[in-house]
């Protein structure tokens, strides 16, 4: 084992880390935001949002993230006359947006199901009280029925943060220097794929140790009630172990 | 007020209260409602003068709870007239026809004049006891928050859970959860109390304690109307007894009056069913 080499390719790939953590942050807040809005389509009694919110989820849960990324990146690149009419050029030509966008659509039909999942579990009686003393609908959503149904979904959502996490390592297909990107030209550099490559597992290891801590610590910070917070402390440990 | 209470609870049959006197704070007339093919509600009529403390009876599925939502309009009635602390409205005589649509400010009035207490408490899980009460008096009612805050630990020690006021539901009992839910009725200042079964959801030696908010609350000389399987409360607590059989009034009257002699059959097995 070669310490010093597997020393220096660790400190190389993390001057990576806030590009990674970076692409990983706005697709995932953009992604979240579009996760609402198509849960809420979805939920709409007008048939048509809804109609649009399902085929769109199934659209882009149906297909592999890879593709749909080369589909933006390389795909658009076609259409580009008129995509610069449109002044959206300077966009799909930046990898880095082009990547964000295929995460943030990918991540928000998977995360409207976790958010729509949420939205149902809300106790209707919570929302009768609401509806009973004069909240009027936006009111009532913001105060009762988003609070609740965001504690309820984050459990499944932490899952789609690590996802979200890992998924940025596809950037490196299209020219994108994030941590995989800067594994792959090691590698090319030096022909020592073992160790690049498990430094670069070990830093998203690393990433999302700290990922499921936060998201527990949401969790536990969120949930007034005692025994579920015994619960998480308990589930807590055994993630620890399991991590380490 | 308290030689009302006194009148209600030792002679009540002795000294009916002089209804035309008060004013109405709760007037129906044909009151209909369906929930598909299923007409719930046929055409009732009621009435509760202030300080009045109705007794909603009536076997399950018999319309009692499905009445009590058209008044704070959880249900929209199909037909009839309502009025509700001062608020009249008329709903299209159709019973088919399509919901009229309330206005917001109207609705908002009703709602905050007319407080609900539920069966399954509904309190709100993420907030503490105190949030509870203070939220529809500051989020709806948008009144100080200082205010709301001090009338809020009124009510609450007024249910005997001042000390209680920064835990969350989760961590009460169902007894208690409900006085918390009776605290938030209280602190929107309303002028009618609607309680929806209020204490079937409870273990049975949880029931005495809401009973004993309850029953307080009336002596204050508060607008009541409750549905309840509560007997003793209709009979010894109430001033009015109406009991509804398949949607429709069946028997009506001062509890006392009812009790002692009532009119329908049905009542009086209704009652012996419940009594044995």
């Amino acid at each position: 084992m070669d310490f010093r080499f597997l020393g220096e390719t660790f400190m190389t790939l993390l001057a990576a880390l806030p590009l990674t953590l970076y692409l990983a942050l706005v697709s995932s807040i953009c992604g979240a935001l579009g996760a609402l809005v198509l849960a809420l389509m979805r939920l709409s009694s007008a048939r048509p949002l809804s109609l649009i919110a399902r085929a769109y989820v199934f659209v882009f849960r149906g297909t592999p993230l890879l593709i749909q990324l080369f589909l933006i990146y390389y795909g658009l690149g076609q259409f580009r006359p008129s995509l610069q009419m449109l002044g959206l050029w300077p966009f799909f030509r930046d990898p880095i947006y082009c990547t964000i966008a295929a995460l943030a659509m990918n991540t928000a039909a998977y995360g409207s199901e976790i958010v729509r999942g949420g939205l149902a579990a809300v106790p209707r009686g919570a929302v009768e009280a609401a509806i009973a003393c004069g909240m009027s609908p936006g009111l009532r959503f913001r105060r009762v029925v988003l609070p609740l149904a965001t504690r309820i979904a984050l459990p499944a959502y932490g899952n789609e943060l690590i996802v979200m996490v890992k998924a940025t390592s596809l950037a490196s297909t299209i020219t994108i220097m994030e941590v995989t990107g800067i594994a792959g030209k090691l590698i090319a550099e030096t022909y020592r794929t073992m160790e690049i490559f498990a430094c670069a597992a070990a830093i998203y290891l690393l990433i999302n140790f700290v990922l499921t801590r936060l998201v527990l610590t949401l969790e536990w910070w969120m949930s007034p009630d005692r025994t579920t917070r015994r619960v998480l402390e308990q589930i807590g440990e055994t993630k620890v172990k399991v991590t380490a | 007020m308290t030689l009302m209470t006194s009148t209600r609870q030792n002679e009540p049959s002795a000294m009916p209260l002089p209804n035309d006197e008060r004013p109405k704070k709760i007037e129906i007339e044909g009151l209909r409602k369906s929930f598909g093919k299923i007409e719930v509600l046929k055409g009732i009529s009621l009435e509760a003068c202030q300080g009045d403390v109705v007794a909603i009876l009536g076997a399950s599925g018999s319309g009692k709870s499905t009445l009590l939502r058209c008044l704070n309009f959880l249900e929209t009635p199909d037909a009839g007239t309502l009025s509700i602390c001062g608020e009249r409205i008329t709903m299209p005589a159709s019973a088919k026809g399509r919901m009229i649509q309330v206005d917001r400010q109207t609705l908002i009035r009703i709602r905050t004049r007319a407080a609900m207490v539920f069966q399954s408490f509904n309190l709100w899980s993420h907030m503490t006891v105190l949030e509870n009460v203070i939220e529809a008096p500051i989020q709806v009612q948008r009144r100080p928050r200082a205010v709301c805050v001090a009338e809020a630990e009124a009510v609450l020690a007024r249910v005997g859970l001042a000390e209680k006021r920064h835990t969350y539901p989760a961590m009460l009992s169902g007894g208690q959860q409900q006085r918390v839910a009776i605290a938030r009725a209280l602190a929107m200042r309303p002028e009618v109390l609607l309680f929806d079964e209020p204490t079937s959801a409870l273990d049975p030696e949880l029931v005495g304690e809401v009973l004993t908010v309850m029953r307080s609350l009336a002596d204050e000389g508060r607008t009541m109307l409750v549905v309840t399987h509560e007997m003793g409360f209709a009979r010894h607590v109430s001033s009015r007894t109406v009991f509804l059989h398949q949607g429709l009034v069946e028997e009506e009257g001062p509890s006392a009056d009812v009790f002692a002699n009532p009119k329908s059959e049905r009542f009086r097995q209704f009652i012996r069913r419940i009594e044995v």
